[in-house]
């Protein structure tokens, strides 16, 4: 058996991929085959270490030196001096705060890594995930022997109860409660299901664990449906995730050869296999009921209930429907025991949770931190802050189901009972961060446009209601809105909460009565005032001449492509703001930043 | 696969694979492989060692490079560090030599004073 020196693991995710990985990975193989080391220096592909912003990421064994935004031009240089000599690389080190004399895994001092708790994300960036053989080094597998030959499907569900896991799909129902529903419905075939539709504008936490650990989603719904009474399972993985899409079929087969899927597993009896279907594009197919009309090769619409699936799910037939994320925290809770997960995170949400934290933030990426972590440990230590020394305005939580959460309440602990007490949720895990040049009409717009695209149209509340309200946002936003406007938004958002069918249209409004509930103010001044406080509704901004310093050199004017700006030699130019169409040149073309853009 | 046994048999191999990834390093070899050191024949005493703990089924111990050491006529220079830090110079190292050195030091614990900085003649 060979055994390598140094292992090279580059990252293998979407984002480091579509910033070229691929090819620093040929590259690297090419130098080292190049340098005769092709012996001793193993070149491994991974999941998502979760640094997107530093990508692409590369980490070299047995030091553990993390080099960032490698290129392809410096794949040359590391084998020559890191691999070769030994000599670590500093230029493309990950950056730290002290003088470590042995650089060796300095990038766990760094507060980004350091103040996480991976546990979904325990494998993602150290194992290859279309190796089966990595996957069981790090006890994979081991978690469903044990159910198999230890436990009974009883013992299972008591186990995942009381570790206190609550669905990370968004909604927390409790999951050991969800499949004992499903245990005690009498039928023929029950069904597995997992929900990897992760529909969210930014989300990204389940994209990089089924890149980066499939085989951790395959043992937990084994282990599922050990428990429930089922055989087969279903993973329904939207169609834009090429690359989770091929890891999970590498896996998937993987573990058929293996007899780790399939017929009698471990000798014990129990059968369980697992197929992919793949959505179409449609965000309301990451509701349960349309997920599963869908699978069944029906429009993808949601239905009313009770039944819930745990008694007549799909095909009529007992099923649950868990999260990728959910999934991943099962084999570990199995292996080291209920009580070891249920000490991490606050009393009502326990264990960690998986952020995308996007927008304006130094740190973009992906983030797991125990429940009870603060915003601003999230937003500071772990995001790094605000970028271009800007202040921090609010912060999204749940995406188009959730709401904004401001400054004042930064401090607040991240957990599904207080996150939802201040009118947001915890929703998927994408948390946007937004700053002092963000108009937050401009935010509810941005996500109500969003959910009137993706909704079913089978319930008016949804198709109509929400389209209005968006028409009432465009008014405001675009200079016309009314006396009136905001009581309209509010009498249709809470209408369209308490009759939408499904939780698209129930939680559609959430966006704008969050920002209405803190920032009622921007509202105010965009209707009464005709004013974008932010500076953002291109609508109500204003290109204005200083008249003090203009020079009248009429470079704005010549560039101008409506030609609405005059004046000449000894008088200050001026901008006719009925025929000005806000392009900007004027700004930018002005030797004297005599032009200002005006709220 | 039949049984949870196979399945054990498969995590050791595939642990040791993947041996230079762990945190568990019980000692680690640092071979100097700097200009001096690749010219006095550094890299075949590398893979002297590499060879020698492979043979052996020796896992947790890793082997790095390090820069020049600073006594370049004494090279090949190869130090073998204990996890609490206690080092041992080893100097004119040669693939046999390191054969011993698996054998004394890393497995029983025992250095090997011949082929010490502290034994050469500077």
């Amino acid at each position: 058996m060979q055994v390598f020196r140094a292992h090279v693991l580059v990252c293998g995710g979407t984002g480091c991929t579509s910033s070229n990985s691929g090819a620093i990975i040929q590259e690297f193989e090419r130098r080292i085959k190049e340098n005769c080391l092709d012996n001793e220096v193993k070149v491994v592909q991974t999941g998502c270490f979760g640094l997107c912003a530093r990508g692409p990421i590369v980490v070299i064994y047995p030091e553990g030196a993390m080099y960032t935004m490698v290129k392809v031009e410096d794949v040359k240089e590391i084998v020559e001096e890191h691999l070769v000599k030994g000599r670590i690389v500093k230029r493309l080190l990950i950056s730290t705060e002290e003088e470590d004399k042995d650089l060796a895994r300095s990038h766990e001092n760094i507060d980004f890594f350091k103040k996480q708790f991976r546990i979904a994300l325990r494998n993602c960036g150290i194992i290859d995930p279309e190796n089966i053989d990595e996957y069981i080094a790090y006890d994979g597998y081991k978690a469903l022997g044990k159910v198999l030959t230890e436990m009974t499907p009883d013992e299972v569900i008591d186990v995942v109860t009381r570790s206190g896991l609550r669905g990370r799909g968004g909604a927390g129902f409790p999951t050991g409660r969800k499949w004992a529903f499903a245990r005690a419905s009498v039928a023929d075939q029950k069904y597995v299901c997992c929900n990897a539709d992760e529909g969210d504008p930014g989300a990204f936490m389940d994209r990089s664990v089924l890149e980066g650990d499939p085989h951790s989603i395959l043992e937990a719904m084994a282990i599922a449906g050990y428990a429930i009474g089922a055989n087969q399972g279903y993973i329904y993985v939207r169609a834009e995730y090429p690359i989770a899409v091929r890891r999970l079929q590498i896996a998937i087969n993987q573990a058929r050869e293996y007899g780790l899927l399939g017929k009698n597993i471990f000798g014990t009896g129990f059968d369980f296999d697992i197929e992919l279907r793949l959505g179409a594009g449609a965000f309301v197919c990451g509701e349960e009921t349309a997920l599963m009309t869908s699978i069944e090769g029906k429009r993808g619409e949601p239905r009313t209930r009770p039944p819930f699936p745990a008694v007549k799910g799909l095909f009529g037939k007992p099923t649950i429907l868990n999260n990728v994320e959910t999934y991943a925290n099962i084999p570990v809770i199995i292996l080291k025991g209920p009580e070891w997960f249920a000490s991490i995170g606050t009393e009502r949400s326990k264990g960690t949770k998986v952020f995308a934290v996007g927008g304006k933030i130094n740190n973009t990426g992906l983030v797991e931190v125990p429940m009870g972590t603060t915003l601003r440990e999230v937003v500071y230590d772990i995001g790094g802050g605000i970028p271009n020394g800007k202040k921090f305005k609010a912060a999204q939580t749940g995406g188009p189901s959730g709401g904004c959460i401001p400054a004042q309440h930064l401090d607040t602990p991240i957990e599904y009972d207080t996150l939802t007490q201040l009118g947001s949720m915890m929703g998927s895990g994408g948390l946007i961060v937004m700053d002092e040049d963000t108009c937050m009409v401009d935010i509810a717009k941005f996500f109500l446009e969003f959910t009137v695209d993706e909704s079913c149209g089978k319930c008016p509340p949804c198709r109509i209601g929400t389209r209005r309200m968006l028409e009432i946002l465009e008014k405001i936003t675009s200079g016309k809105g009314e006396e009136g406007d905001i009581e309209k938004l509010e009498i249709l958002a809470k209408n369209i909460k308490a009759a939408a069918l499904c939780g698209l249209g129930q939680t559609a409004p959430n966006p704008v009565l969050s920002t209405l509930r803190y920032f009622r103010d921007e509202y105010e001044a965009h209707v009464k005032d005709k004013r974008c406080p932010a500076g953002v509704c291109k609508a109500m901004l204003r290109y204005v001449v200083q008249a003090d310093l203009c020079k009248s050199c009429g470079i704005c004017a010549r560039n101008c492509p409506v030609n609405c700006i005059s004046g000449q030699k000894g008088v200050p130019y001026e901008i006719d703001q009925d025929k000005c169409i806000k392009c900007g040149t004027c700004k930018e073309k002005c030797p004297f930043k005599a032009i200002l853009l005006q709220a | 696969m039949k049984s949870l046994a196979e399945l054990e048999k498969i995590r050791q191999e595939a642990l040791e694979r993947m041996s230079p990834r762990s945190d568990k390093e019980r000692m680690r070899v640092v071979v100097g492989m700097a200009t001096c050191g690749i010219a006095a024949g550094a890299r075949p005493v590398m893979q002297a060692f590499l060879d020698e703990l492979k043979k052996r089924n020796i896992n947790d111990v890793k082997v790095a490079m390090t820069g020049c050491i600073g006594v370049c006529k004494l090279e090949p220079i190869v130090e073998v560090v204990d996890s609490d830090g206690t080092k041992v110079t080893y100097v004119k190292m040669t693939p046999d030599k390191a054969a011993r050195v698996v054998a004394e030091h890393i497995v029983n614990g025992r250095v090997v004073a011949d082929y010490t900085i502290g034994a050469a003649e500077i």
